[in-house]
Parts: structure tokens; sequence; C-alpha cells
């Protein structure tokens, strides 16, 4: 138990995908104007990560190492995440147009983000069980959503400050993340992990 | 090599199969309307129109929620062929303005503590509600003065927004950037505007504010029909259509302003021209 908890704490702070690990920039930049959206999209990448983890877990142990194709790990993890994820929007799109419009319309941007195939692939190179690969998908998904949601706040804050011309928009942004990584450094070291 | 073909191309044809399943069994019916709108906009998502991409906007359409010239990146081309494919002609909606619905300036209104932050409204609302003892009132940082397109409102030397009528297009930039909600859309015709924000009791509004609404009803009763009275503020009924002069003399606080006789004060705009009055009655 408390291995799991280690997990999580270390997947959520001291390893944060974003933030430490640098996996999913690509949303952590494009959807962080608003902390809305940012809570929006985490929300997503909790729900998207934590499913592909689990299946690639069973994809692994289940068919490609009973046949010795552990080399075609990447590219077997993409195919089955993708069709998941395409499968899973379908499905909310048709059962819950509500939870679709909140959340439906991030999927398709995340289908194979980094983040979630990186989680899936370290995951497995942690030798992690079945238990502790959720524990680690769902530490590292919450994480993912405080970076962005912590983001959000600050560069809804720093939009509304007397920013110099050269440094509106992405300039001042990536300088934000920077700074917001570095605090993040501070837990490193707090659980090996 | 061969195994890794088998299984990768089983894996690939159950994904195929479950998906195609999937596409059929939960299939949402698409107003084909939405389909043709998507085609004739310019599909890059920019969100220059206020919704999610240009699928949101589509929607925003058909539900009646966006302008079909909300569309800037599409140009005068595509505000066409949406029109065309919605069916309506560039209908001309009534001309509207904004007006902010506040005199409170600095020196009529009370703070409720010093600010010294950021000079935006937005980052005063965000700390405890705004300096403001009023909720409603205008805060005064310019919030709304910086984003208009077409500098329509300037902000006075104590610290309240105005809006020219003249200059106004009736864009509603500033009223989504109010973070009060203090700037409303009325009907052009209307030159006559209670300008109180506030929904508080009257006893409370009278300590933070000399010019704010009370509730007394007695622009109810002079001018009848004309105003309304809401959860304790008065509005001008912009949709009656009655003369709303009469309320204006009778009001204790001096809340109601007819604005062809002037702006609120410190303001620089000068007097509208009084608009030739269409001798029709809906």
């Amino acid at each position: 138990m408390a291995d799991l908890v280690l997990i999580f704490i270390g997947a959520l702070l001291v390893n944060n995908v974003v933030l430490a690990r640098f996996l999913g920039i690509c949303p952590f930049l494009g959807v962080s104007r608003k902390v809305e959206t940012a809570l929006g999209m985490g929300m997503a990448v909790v729900f998207v990560m934590t499913v592909a983890s689990v299946v690639s877990w069973y994809v692994q142990y289940f068919v490609l190492s009973p046949f010795g194709l552990e080399y075609l790990q990447t590219i077997a993890f993409i195919l089955v995440i993708a069709a998941l994820v395409q499968l899973v929007e379908m499905v909310i799109q048709k059962v819950s147009p509500v939870l679709y419009q909140s959340l439906g319309i991030f999927l398709p941007l995340i289908t194979t983000n980094c983040a979630v195939l990186g989680v899936a692939v370290i995951a497995i190179q942690k030798d992690y069980s079945f238990v502790e690969t959720i524990t680690f998908s769902l530490g590292s998904a919450a994480g993912f959503t405080l970076a962005m949601v912590l983001f959000a706040g600050l560069r809804e804050r720093v939009d509304l400050g007397p920013v110099p011309e050269s440094f509106r928009g992405t300039a001042i942004a990536l300088v934000t993340g920077g700074l917001l990584s570095l605090a993040f450094m501070g837990f490193a070291g707090m659980v090996k992990g | 090599m061969f195994s890794a073909i088998l299984t990768l191309g089983v894996m690939g044809l159950l994904a195929a199969l479950a998906l195609g399943f999937a596409a059929r069994k939960f299939a949402v019916e698409v107003d084909p309307r939405e389909l043709a709108l998507l085609e004739v906009m310019p599909g890059a998502n920019c969100g220059a129109c206020g919704f999610p991409g240009c699928g949101g906007f589509a929607k925003a359409l058909l539900e009646g929620k966006a302008m079909v010239t909300d569309c800037s990146p599409g140009g005068a081309d595509t505000v066409e062929r949406i029109a065309h494919i919605l069916g309506v002609e560039a209908i001309a909606a009534e001309p509207e303005v904004a007006v902010v619905l506040c005199q409170g300036d600095n020196l009529r209104a009370r703070d409720k503590y010093i600010y010294q932050g950021l000079e935006d409204c937005v980052a005063a609302q965000s700390l405890a509600q705004g300096p403001k003892a009023c909720p409603g009132g205008c805060l005064g940082l310019g919030t709304c003065a910086r984003i208009c397109p077409f500098d329509a409102i300037e902000m006075t030397a104590e610290g309240l927004a105005v809006i020219s009528r003249e200059k106004c297009t009736g864009c509603r930039k500033c009223v989504s950037a109010c973070p009060r909600k203090v700037i409303a859309m009325t009907p052009l015709r209307t030159t006559v505007h209670v300008l109180c924000n506030s929904h508080d009791k009257g006893a409370l509004v009278r300590k933070y504010c000399e010019l704010g609404c009370i509730a007394c009803h007695l622009c109810v009763k002079a001018s009848p029909g004309a105003y309304k009275v809401e959860n304790s503020l008065a509005q001008v009924d912009y949709d009656s259509h009655c003369d709303a002069t009469g309320g204006i003399g009778k009001c204790p606080t001096k809340c109601i302003r007819d604005f062809i006789l002037g702006y609120p004060e410190g303001s620089s705009f000068s007097p509208p021209v009084v608009p030739v009055q269409a001798e029709e009655n809906p």
C-alpha cells in the first residue's frame, strides 16, 4: 500500500509528466489559455491516460510478450490507444452529449498524445504490476492536470499585466512554463521514483 | 517476422471492426446544415468568433447564438455563403449601443479597500470581488476602454467608463470583457437609462453610493409601463416603447439619465444629437 502511495506521489509531483519529464508539452501550451479549458483537458487526460495504460498493459503481457514481439511495443500501443479513444469518443457522443461537450472535444487532441503513450511505455519499462500501472497512470494524469491548471492560472494572470510587447503571447508563456518547471524541481529527491 | 505481421494485422483488423461497428451503432444524427456550414468555413479553428473552432461556431449559428458576421477570417465571401445556407438575408437587427449602467465614480461610490494591483478590472475583480463596495459598480480601471476597437469608451478622471452613443457599433466586446457585467446592450432608440447595477437593498446602496438606485418605485409611478423594478433595481423596460422621461426628475438619487441631455459628469463626449424619431408604433 505504501508503495502505491509512493508511486502516486512520485508520478504526481516528483516526476511530473509535463514539468519534469517534459511530455505532453503541446496541450500544455496549446490548451492553457483559460483555467476552465485546462481543467477540461486535464479531466480528458485523466480518463484517457488511465484507460490507455490499462489496455496497453494487457496488450504487452497477453499479446506481445507471449509471442516475443516486444519490439512492436510502440506501434502496437499507438494502434490500440488510438482505436480505443476513437471508440470512447463515439460512445460518449451518443450516450452523453453533455459530457461530450465538456470532455469530448479534447479527446481527438490526445488520442496518441506523447504523454499518454509515454506513461504507458514507462509503466511497462518499470515492470509495474497491474494495480501499480493504474496507480502510476492516475498519478501521472493528476500531475498533468495539476500542471495544466496551475499554468493556466498563471497565464490568465500574466495576460492582464503590462507585458513588454516583444514578450507577449508564446514568449512569456514559455518563460512562465520554465519557472513553473523550476518550481517543481524542488520536489526532486522527495520520493525515489 | 510472420508472427509480427499476423499479430499487428489481427489487432488492426479487430480495431477497425470495432470502430466500424461503433460508427454504425453510435451514429449521431447531425443537422445537414451543420455539415454544409463546416464546408464553407475557413476551417482554421482559430477561435476568432469566440467559439471553440469552426464546429462550435456552426453549432452556435444554428442555435442562433452567433452572428452570421462573426467569422472575421472568412471575410465577406464566407459570410455570404453562411447566410445563404441559413436562409437569412443579412437581416438588420435593431441597432444597439452599449451603456455603462453606473455613475459611481471615485467621488460618489465608496471603495472597500485600497487597490494597488494591476491596472485591470479583471485582475481587480479577482481580488475579493473588486475594490468597490458596490458589487455591481464600474471599477474604472479601463479594461473595456482598452478592448474597444472603435475608441468609443473613455475613462473619466474619476474612474468611470463612459460609452459614446455615436462611436459605439454594438460589437459587444466590452460587454463580455467587463468582469462586473455593468455594461448592457440597449436599443439605440432609447436614450433614457437607469444608471445603476446594484441589486442590493436601498438602505445598503445609500451607504456606499450617492447615485445608486434604491428601488423606491417613484419612476414606475411617474411613467407607468416604462420602468420595471426587479430584485431591488429599477430598469427601463426597453421592450415597452413607453416614454420614460417622466421618471427622470422624480428619481431621488438621480440615477436615471437621459443621454440626450448629456453624458455622466466628467465625460468629454458631446451630447448626442437627437435621433430622428421614427414615426411608427410596432
